[in-house]
């Protein structure tokens, strides 16, 4: 054996290859878990749903008529106007458990919609239709908040989600 | 280091002039851009400068000033300067032609004027991303387009002086700063297709009111062509000097060229097909098509692994050559009295954890829980307000001196200014991802909202993103004094060697597969054309459009 010294490197490969598969495996593992969370359990994001005329919103359903409706036994649509600088609604009241999902679009320039402490997280663009569905299982208040510039007022732009009655 | 001396031929000090005129427009800009920081800092932890020292018609045309300075001028600029200079060197032949060299930095500048008087004249308020249908006057998109037809310009030059060199060397493999820069500018011209015709058929006739209804998805998505691509064409050139100049900077080797080289083709195929995870939250692209995208992603991000082992082991190396044992030990024998070191390799460091973070952010469904919050501006303040700015920083610590010929003021401010940059930037970026994940917007005067949350308010919340912020924007101050004093008080003549690597002929062995273009371009353009031309065809055939509006 060679006497002490600074450790000399003999099989670079095993150093190399060391580094490598864990860079391999790690990026793998997180795609498998991504993967399951969103075809086992669900959690999607926001696709198609269709194109809308911004300027043609007080004739065109449901953004003629803001606000929540019933659509099934616990199950509920909430239809959001967003423009510069107010979401019409700004306050709903929604029974805990239900489904609710969630229907959005601009009337002037893009805008954001983010519900801190759900999985909603939604860019509304003007001209697009915008979806996604929650349950809110916890009662309490939540607040929702425009999280893109969309001008002077950005800041002011945001509303309540008041859930109601037992989980 | 490497018994090889650093002799240059005369005719390359060509280029040192417009390298100089590169990174002083570069660091003019970022003094500005960086006025509106500390109001940014301030206002994070609920202070609201701009009613006090109204120097800002708002809090957001601030915003868009320090988001275009950093992020579009300021690193564009000094990257042109920056690769310039390393093509000459590392190929140790001047430009093809210094003609086309300055014309193109005069382009790039002009362009540059236009768009900072828009925005301070407050004609441009829209942030860096510059989402229609939110309408800036047309100086702003014809100044960005003048800058980016700018780089084009410089990678034809590059172009051209390489193929000289290659005629004189044909069987040689091309230096690997040499090509780092090209494998940077071939990438960034690709990528700058997106924006660019984002500009052209859609901003610029738009704002110049010859047609007058813009699809905001469809010019969204075409900035995201681009707008991932562009964190590369940051990165690269720091890579670079990690690569081919930081070993040298501490007395030691870069372990593998050829690991060096096959991230630097991972990055220049796959910075591409990943865009739209900028646009998991979008109505109107489909779901199969965001998930391509993140899978894409999470193989650029193999290339950033490769990068940290291989710098990790050339320090290590470097340390043992100067004598160090045992598991960590080599870490202190490295020159850490050296500022261009320090700052850089500090940059490293943070570089690991945005990287991480990124990973995060490009993870499908997990985006739903940080997108657009305070998470994506830690993160994007660790990789481009970090790696590289202070890898960019460190370059010039060596380089000002370079083409100065003075030395550089105090090194000991340099060494004072990279670790408090280093420590603010901890606190402040930490803080943000902290912030995100509780639900905080982005890019929002939070000091004047009314919905403030009482967990944002905490004493390890927001008042520590404005102690953070306002440590690098001192540290900022440091830097930019030491430069200018550098410039106009320096007496001491500088001591200063490029520190491109040395190699004896015939030392280099490179797979010749990794040192050829055309299959990777190909290959790039390809994987590109799969990534993106579904779903932009998509939004192609449901075309939405709408009216320009000024909100600001």
């Amino acid at each position: 054996m060679a006497e002490a010294g600074p450790p000399e490197r003999h099989e670079p490969y095993l150093y190399e290859l060391a580094w490598i598969l864990p860079s391999i495996a790690i990026p793998t593992a997180m795609l498998v878990a991504v993967v399951i969370a969103a075809f086992g359990m669900g959690i999607h994001l926001p696709g198609i749903a269709g194109t809308v005329d911004p300027a043609q919103l007080r004739e065109t359903p449901p953004f003629d008529n803001p606000g929540l409706s019933q659509i099934a036994p616990n199950h509920y649509q909430l239809t959001i106007v967003a423009s510069a600088w107010q979401f019409q609604p700004n306050e709903v009241r929604i029974p805990a458990g239900a489904q609710v999902d969630i229907v959005a679009t601009s009337r002037d320039v893009i805008h954001g919609f983010e519900i801190p402490g759900t999985n909603v997280n939604l860019m509304v663009i003007p001209g697009r239709i915008a979806r996604t569905t929650v349950t809110f299982h916890q009662p309490g208040t939540y607040q929702f908040m425009c999280h893109e510039y969309c001008g002077v007022g950005h800041h002011l732009m945001w509303g309540r989600i008041i859930v109601e009655g037992t989980p | 280091m490497n018994g090889l001396p650093a002799r240059y031929p005369a005719e390359l000090g060509s280029v040192h002039r417009l390298t100089g005129a590169y990174v002083t427009v570069a660091l003019i800009t970022l003094a500005l851009a960086n006025v509106p920081s500390i109001y940014q800092a301030l206002d994070s932890a609920g202070i609201n400068l701009y009613a006090t020292l109204p120097i800002f018609r708002s809090y957001y045309q601030g915003l868009t000033l320090h988001g275009v300075g950093n992020v579009l001028l300021w690193t564009t600029f000094f990257i042109c300067g920056f690769l310039s200079f390393t093509m000459v060197y590392a190929l140790r032949r001047p430009l093809a032609s210094m003609r086309l060299a300055w014309a193109t930095f005069w382009i790039m500048l002009a362009g540059l004027v236009l768009a900072v008087i828009a925005i301070l004249a407050n004609q441009a308020t829209v942030l860096y991303t510059f989402y229609p249908p939110m309408r800036a006057h047309p100086a702003f998109y014809i100044g960005l387009t003048l800058v980016v037809a700018g780089t084009w310009l410089v990678l034809l030059n590059f172009i051209r002086t390489y193929r000289q060199w290659r005629a004189s060397h044909p069987d040689e493999p091309t230096p690997l700063a040499a090509f780092g820069a090209l494998i940077t500018f071939v990438m960034w011209t690709i990528a700058s297709a997106g924006v660019a015709i984002e500009m052209v058929f859609l901003l610029i006739p738009w704002s110049l009111g010859l047609v007058s209804a813009i699809d905001p998805l469809l010019a969204r998505s075409l900035f995201w062509f681009t707008g991932h691509p562009i964190v590369y064409f940051w990165l690269l050139p720091a890579v670079i000097s990690w690569y081919t100049m930081v070993p040298k900077i501490a007395g030691g080797r870069l372990f593998s060229e050829t690991v060096a080289r096959i991230a630097f083709i991972i990055f220049l195929v796959y910075s591409l097909p990943v865009g739209l995870h900028h646009q998991f939250t979008d109505p109107g692209i489909s779901e199969w098509w965001k998930l391509v995208h993140a899978f894409f992603t999470f193989i650029v991000f193999f290339a950033s692994l490769l990068t940290m082992f291989n710098v990790a082991a050339t320090l290590e190396n470097a340390g043992r050559a100067r004598g160090a044992r045992g598991w960590l030990n080599w870490i202190l024998p490295l020159p850490w009295s050296e500022p261009a070191f320090v700052s850089q390799v500090l940059g490293m460091f943070l570089f690991i954890f945005g990287g991480i973070s990124g990973l995060a952010n490009a993870s499908y469904n997990v985006n739903l829980i940080v997108h657009n919050t305070r998470w994506i501006v830690g993160h994007f303040h660790l990789t481009v307000g970090a790696a590289v700015t202070l890898t960019f920083m460190g370059i010039t610590y060596w380089l000002v001196p370079y083409l100065t010929g003075r030395a550089l003021w105090s090194r000991r401010l340099a060494l004072v200014q990279a670790w408090s940059f280093f420590v603010g930037e901890v606190i402040f970026s930490e803080t943000l991802h902290r912030l995100g994940l509780l639900g905080m917007p982005r890019r929002t005067q939070i000091a004047a909202a009314e919905y403030v949350m009482p967990q944002w308010q905490s004493i390890i919340g927001m008042p520590l993103v404005g102690i953070g912020g306002t440590i690098m924007f001192v540290s900022g101050i440091l830097y930019l004094l030491n430069i200018t004093l550098t410039l106009v008080a320096s007496r001491t003549p500088a001591q200063v060697e490029v520190p491109l690597a040395e190699y004896a002929p015939g030392e280099r062995r490179v797979p010749p597969v990794l040192d050829r273009w055309r299959p990777w371009v190909i290959v790039t353009i390809t994987l590109t054309l799969v990534a993106w031309l579904p779903p932009l065809l998509m939004l192609l055939a449901s075309l939405s459009p709408v009216r320009g509006a000024r909100v600001w």
